[in-house]
């Protein structure tokens, strides 16, 4: 199996974090084992028809992660069942963005995709949830397009998910929406290039914006800017649980910026996931309850 | 210029996408107007704009629109609603009466320009050669189940456009005046005559019978001689007194070279009348030798077409004057396509059923001895009528007089 092992910090055992700073995710997690994974279209920069993925080596890639999630990172993680006409579905995090009971689900911009929707509406429905549709008309692409940095839910738009899904969102859940344009393919999703680490502090690439949506994520947020070559290995595309982040292998400067502040980082080979634009958050949707 | 109200709504001061639409709107050739900007009290209250955005035409403005709503601007106006004509001749209830004013539509997506825009009559979409089309059409021509536009939503009108200072009416306004310098007047008309021609366009007449009865009959014919007229609207009453003239050398009786009333004069017109129906209309009256000289003489030798639209105190009338109403419309409306200068010289009737019919594009001078005339002419609507109170005499003594190649 080829990962990095976990890189505990020994002199940060308890990063620093203000007190009066409540970790921002829950540690519930949604993932879809890969037992119907596959690359059978070409939807993003990533995806090759010429270069598809290893499916036992993914398969012990997703594996690892869930060990890492579960064990190293005390993550709980409920498993829906991967549907053999939906091979994107391993990366739940499109699935949609769950607030407490309500989850409000995707709707695809790809055909391709939109096979998931059923599948995931049933899950959420089984599992009791509120389960709200995007308005007719606007793509929305789950929690790959809508992060919450504690209140504030940052959304991307322009690749997958359509601006009128922020309004949707701020209206059925009464937050603040800071919708963000997302203007390189390789970053199509917001998840591939942002995430928040704590209520006022996020790590981003800021190429992949315009620079209005630059100027907001600096001005609502300290942030740690990834740089060019780790953004590309999807260093962004990282779970966050609590003082513990779970990112793809092969992004030292950004596990060293974590590190220094006083997290624990985990790094995990995804290389068979890539191929399809797709790592660690990708695979994973958060349960907050 | 176009221009179209686009919403924002949201977290759009926070999110800058307030001001990234506006930078997109100055960037992409347009300019906005901010009617209204509410801020939302607390950070979770979102905010509301109003956004004129306006360019200098369609094509940049839809554009424009098309990439702001990308980022989250709506507009304002929504599409067209289409009812089905319940029966032959009757608009479904709600229907959107039509303006003279350039209108526009919209419908899935795209704005329809409205062909030959008329001012009382309503709006159907149909399917032309797979294309969708806004025509207007009159409640009488209506067939049952066509689709017609109801209520105003998704209905443009643009307002007439402030008069381009070069524009040789512009200096006019659009006030109906007795103190204004006449042979301006006549030479601003000279001016645009010689602009619509130059530009292919038509210049349409509309006359009565006072100038016959003023002894100018000879200078519109001479006008239309010269090939200034492309076409003629008038009454029973100018073909039969022109006819009269030619026949008889007499105006309701009384003789034009003299001014003398002739003795049985009264009569004249009658017998004119009488010769064109025996020779079974004006071309054939024409053709017969019979008719050598007139107005109608020189429509039929020129080739200029000529609507007769007759009325109910109508003498005769002559075959050529159509007696109803609504086909007369018709015949009319098919005429005033590509008219750009409409000349309405001595008659209210005719003037006003015009009128009707012009989009508001239409250079309209309105000449008449009455004041009345003309304010009644843009009271129906023709505000874009110039009016010139004097008598058609002068006038049509001017224009022959200023446009070149008028023979007299």
């Amino acid at each position: 199996m080829s990962h990095s092992s976990p890189t505990p910090n020994a002199q940060h055992l308890t990063p620093n974090i203000e007190p009066s700073e409540r970790p921002l995710r829950t540690r519930r997690l949604l993932m879809c084992a890969p037992t119907a994974y596959a690359l059978k279209y070409e939807i993003n920069p990533w995806m090759s028809l010429h270069n598809t993925p290893d499916l036992s080596l993914a398969d012990r890639q997703w594996h690892e992660l869930y060990r890492v999630l579960t064990q190293e990172a005390n993550a709980e993680v409920t498993l829906i069942p991967q549907f053999p006409d939906a091979p994107d579905m391993v990366f739940t995090a499109n699935a949609g963005l769950v607030r407490g009971q309500i989850a409000m689900l995707a709707h695809f911009r790809h055909p391709e995709r939109q096979v998931e929707e059923p599948h995931f509406k049933a899950w959420f429905e089984e599992q009791g949830y509120n389960v709200r549709v995007p308005p007719a008309g606007c793509k929305f692409e789950g929690e790959g397009d809508a992060l919450f940095a504690s209140d504030i839910l940052v959304a991307g738009y322009l690749k997958r998910s359509d601006i009128c899904a922020h309004r949707w969102l701020a209206q059925e859940l009464g937050i603040q929406v800071l919708s963000v344009e997302l203007i390189d393919d390789r970053w199509y999703h917001l998840d591939t290039c942002f995430f928040p680490l704590t209520p006022d502090t996020v790590a981003f690439h800021p190429g992949a914006f315009d620079p209005y949506a630059r100027d907001v994520i600096r001005s609502h947020f300290q942030t740690i800017e990834v740089t060019f070559e780790e953004a590309l290995r999807f260093a962004c595309n990282a779970v966050v649980l609590g003082d513990k982040v779970v990112l793809p292998a092969g992004c030292p400067q950004l596990t060293q910026a974590l590190q220094e502040r006083g997290y624990t980082v985990f790094s995990v080979e995804l290389s068979e996931f890539l191929k399809a634009g797709g790592a660690a958050k990708c695979l994973a949707l958060h349960l907050p309850q | 210029m176009p221009s179209e109200t686009i919403y924002l709504d949201g977290h759009i001061i926070d999110s800058l996408t307030m001001s990234k639409v506006l930078d997109i709107i100055l960037r992409d050739g347009g300019e906005y107007e901010i009617h209204r900007f509410d801020v939302g009290r607390t950070r979770t209250d979102p905010s509301h704009a109003e956004i004129e955005v306006i360019a200098s035409d369609e094509e940049t403005l839809e554009q424009i629109l098309h990439v702001v709503q990308q980022h989250g601007a709506t507009r304002a106006t929504g599409e067209v609603t289409v009812e089905p004509a319940p029966a032959d001749g009757v608009f479904p209830e709600g229907f959107y009466a039509t303006t003279n004013l350039e209108t526009m539509v919209r419908y899935q997506n795209t704005w329809l320009s409205v062909d030959n825009i008329e001012m009382d009559c309503g709006i159907v979409l149909a399917l032309k050669h797979s294309r969708t089309t806004a025509q207007v059409v009159p409640v009488h021509r209506i067939r049952k189940g066509d689709l017609v536009v109801i209520g105003d939503t998704g209905v443009r009108v643009t307002p007439p456009e402030r008069r381009d200072p070069m524009d040789p009416f512009a200096f006019m306004g659009s006030e109906v005046s007795t103190e204004r310098p006449k042979e301006l007047v006549v030479s601003a008309v000279v001016e645009a005559m010689q602009e619509a021609h130059k530009a292919g366009q038509k210049i349409l007449f509309v006359g009565g019978p006072a100038i016959l009865h003023t002894g100018v009959g000879p200078h519109l014919e001479a006008v239309i001689r010269a090939g200034w007229i492309d076409v003629l609207f008038a009454g029973n009453a100018l073909a039969t007194h022109d006819i009269e003239r030619a026949l008889f050398g007499t105006s309701l009786g009384v003789e034009l070279a003299t001014g003398v009333p002739m003795a049985s004069g009264h009569e004249h017109h009658l017998r004119a009348i009488n010769t064109i129906r025996a020779a079974g209309g004006i071309r054939q009256a024409v053709e017969q030798g019979i008719l050598k000289s007139g107005i109608m003489h020189a429509c039929v030798t020129c080739n200029v077409p000529y609507v007769l639209a007759g009325s109910i105190r109508d003498d005769g009338p002559l075959p050529d004057v159509i007696t109803d109403t609504v086909k007369a419309q018709d015949a009319m409306r098919e005429h005033v396509r590509g008219v750009r200068v409409a000349l309405m010289v001595a008659t209210t009737l005719h003037s006003v059923a015009t009128g009707n019919l012009l989009p508001a594009s239409v250079r309209t001078l309105c000449v008449d001895s009455d004041a009345d005339t003309v304010i009644k002419l843009m009271d129906r609507g023709t505000h874009q009528a110039f009016g010139l109170v004097t008598d058609c005499e002068f006038f049509l003594r001017e224009l022959a007089a200023r446009l070149p190649g008028v023979k007299l």
